[in-house]
C-alpha cells in the first residue's frame, strides 16, 4: 500500500484520541461516584490526574503539527488532523469539569451531601459518559449520522441539571445556614451540565471529519432533516 | 457521479465540450467537458497517463504539430470551436500562449527572446516598452535590465523560466497554457513561478497542468482532477474550486489521489 508510514501515523493519532477519551468516559463516573459516597481520596486523585489530561492535549498536537509538516494532509486526512486537535481540547476541557468537580467535593469535605441535591447526578454523569462514549464510536467510524444523534442526548442531561438546581433553590430556601454547601453542589452539576456540551463540539467535529462541512445549532438540524 | 464541471460567478475563458483526443486508433482522452474561469488559476492534476498534458495541448491546437492526432468534440473560444476549418491555429496560439515544462529561450539575446513573437506578429509600437513591460510582469526586468544584449542562455533555470513567460506576455494572450512549467525549478525558483502567476492571473486567465499536488493546492483558484480509465484513456473525474476540492473532495476518486493512496 502507498503511503504506510503516513497510515499508521494518522491511525495512532486517532488511537491517542480514544485512549484519552476512555479515560475521560471513566473519570466522569469516578468524579460524581467520589462526590456522593464522599471518596475524598478518589477525589483528590482525579484532581491530580487532570494534569495527564492536559499533557495528551499537547502530546496530541504536537503529533498532528508533525503529520502536517512532514506529510501533508489533504482532504478527510486533514479533516482528521482538524478534528483530532479540536477534540482533543473538548476531551481536555471535558477533564477540567472533572477536575473541578473533585475540588468541589474536597472544599466540602467531611460534611455529608445532601440527597435531594446530588440525586441526579450519577444520571447525569452517565448520560453524558455515555454520549461522549457514542461520540467517540461515530469518530472512529466517520459516522455523521451518529454523531447527529448523540447530540440530541443533551437535551436530557439540561434537564436533569434544571432538576437539580430547582432542588438546589428549594434547599437553600429550607436550610439557610446550608446555603454554601448547596451553591457548591450546584456548581457540580453545572459542571456536568458543560461537560455534555462539550461531547456536542466534539460530534460537531466529527461531522465535520466525516462531511466535509461544519454546522453548528439549527443549521444542523435543518441539514440533517433535509437528509 | 458525475463530475462537476461548472462554477459560480464570473464568465468561461474556454470551455471543452465532449472533447475526444485520438493518437492514431488510440483515444487519449474522452468526454472532457470542462469550462476554464476568465482571470482566474486552474490547475490540471491527475496521475501520470491520465491526459492531462493533451487536454492543455488541445486548448491552442498545439497537438496538430502531433501527425497522428485528432480531436472530436469543441473547444469553444469567445463562441466557437477552435478546430472549425477556418480558424488559424497561428492566431489561436497567439491568444492562447503556451509556456513549456523546461524553459526553451531562443538562442538569440534577453531583449529579442521578448521581442520576437512580437515583431512576426507585426507590432509596429514601441519595441523597447513592449519589451520592458513584458520583463516587469514577469518578474524579471529588475535583474535583466543591464544585460539586455546577452544571451538568454545566460541565465538561470528560473529565470529561463521567467523570460519564456515574458516572452509569451509580449504577444498580448488572453490565456496562457503552462505544463508544468516549474518541474525544472529548484524550490525557490518554484516559488517565485508561482507568485508571479498570481498577478499574472489579473491580466490573464491560466491553466496549469502540475504533478506536484502541493502546487495545484497553494497556486490554483481550480481544480480539475483526471484520471486514466480501463480502457486507458483520461477522463474529467472532478473539477471544483480548490480549496473544496483539497479539503472535501466529492469523489472517492479525488480523495485517494489527493491523499496519496494511488497515483
Amino acid at each position: 500500500m502507498l503511503r504506510e508510514t503516513y497510515t499508521k501515523e494518522l491511525r495512532h493519532l486517532q488511537d491517542e484520541i480514544l485512549r484519552m477519551g476512555s479515560e475521560v468516559e471513566e473519570n466522569l463516573l469516578k468524579a460524581v461516584e467520589a462526590l456522593t459516597k464522599r471518596d475524598l481520596a478518589l477525589s483528590e486523585k482525579l484532581v491530580q490526574a487532570d494534569k495527564w489530561f492536559n499533557q495528551r492535549r499537547i502530546d496530541i498536537g504536537t503529533e498532528a503539527f508533525s503529520i502536517i509538516a512532514t506529510q501533508q494532509p489533504m482532504a478527510s486526512d486533514m479533516r482528521l488532523i482538524a478534528a483530532s486537535l479540536e477534540i482533543a481540547g473538548e476531551l481536555e476541557r471535558i477533564h477540567d469539569y472533572v477536575k473541578g468537580i473533585g475540588n468541589i467535593s474536597l472544599m466540602i469535605g467531611e460534611t455529608a451531601v445532601p440527597d435531594p441535591l446530588t440525586s441526579h447526578m450519577p444520571e447525569m454523569a452517565e448520560k453524558t459518559r455515555f454520549m461522549l462514549h457514542r461520540a467517540l464510536d461515530a469518530f472512529t467510524e466517520r459516522n455523521a449520522q451518529l454523531a447527529f444523534e448523540t447530540i440530541k442526548g443533551d437535551d436530557a442531561v439540561d434537564k436533569l441539571y434544571n432538576k437539580t438546581y430547582r432542588a438546589v433553590m428549594t434547599y437553600m430556601a429550607a436550610n439557610a445556614d446550608a446555603f454554601e454547601l448547596a451553591q457548591r453542589l450546584e456548581w457540580a452539576a453545572h459542571n456536568l451540565e458543560r461537560a455534555a456540551d462539550r461531547v456536542t463540539n466534539i460530534c460537531e467535529w466529527v461531522i465535520y471529519l466525516a462531511t466535509g462541512e461544519y454546522k453548528q445549532g439549527k443549521e444542523l438540524l435543518k441539514s440533517f432533516e433535509n437528509k | 457521479m458525475k463530475p462537476n464541471t461548472s462554477f459560480s460567478n464570473g464568465s468561461v475563458a474556454v470551455e471543452a465540450k465532449e472533447m475526444q483526443v485520438y493518437y492514431g486508433s488510440f483515444r487519449a482522452v474522452k468526454d472532457i467537458a470542462l469550462k476554464i474561469p476568465t482571470k482566474h488559476i486552474t490547475a490540471l492534476i491527475g496521475p501520470s497517463g491520465c491526459g492531462k498534458s493533451t487536454v492543455l495541448r488541445s486548448f491552442n491546437r498545439m497537438n496538430d504539430l502531433v501527425a497522428s492526432a485528432r480531436v472530436e468534440g469543441q473547444i469553444l473560444y469567445h463562441g466557437s470551436n477552435i478546430y472549425d476549418t477556418h480558424v488559424d491555429p497561428v492566431e489561436i496560439r497567439r491568444r492562447i500562449g503556451m509556456v513549456f515544462q523546461k524553459p526553451n529561450p531562443f538562442s538569440k539575446t534577453i531583449y529579442e527572446n521578448v521581442a520576437w513573437g512580437a515583431r512576426i506578429n507585426g507590432f509596429k509600437g514601441n519595441m523597447d516598452q513592449l519589451v520592458e513591460e513584458s520583463l516587469r510582469q514577469a518578474a524579471l526586468w529588475d535583474e535583466v535590465k543591464d544585460k539586455l544584449s546577452q544571451s538568454g542562455y545566460s541565465l538561470s533555470g528560473g529565470q529561463q523560466q521567467r523570460l519564456c513567460i515574458a516572452r509569451t506576455i509580449a504577444v498580448k494572450p488572453e490565456i496562457i497554457l503552462m505544463d508544468e512549467p516549474t518541474s525544472a525549478l529548484d524550490p525557490v525558483a518554484t516559488l517565485r513561478i508561482e507568485e508571479l502567476i498570481q498577478e499574472l492571473k489579473k491580466q490573464y486567465t491560466i491553466i496549469i497542468v502540475t504533478h506536484n499536488m502541493q502546487q495545484a493546492a497553494r497556486a490554483s483558484d481550480y481544480t480539475a482532477f483526471f484520471n486514466m480509465d480501463g480502457d486507458r484513456a483520461g477522463y474529467l473525474v472532478e473539477f471544483d474550486n480548490t480549496n473544496e476540492l483539497f479539503t472535501n473532495p466529492k469523489n472517492e476518486l479525488t480523495e485517494q489521489y489527493i491523499t496519496g493512496r494511488f497515483g
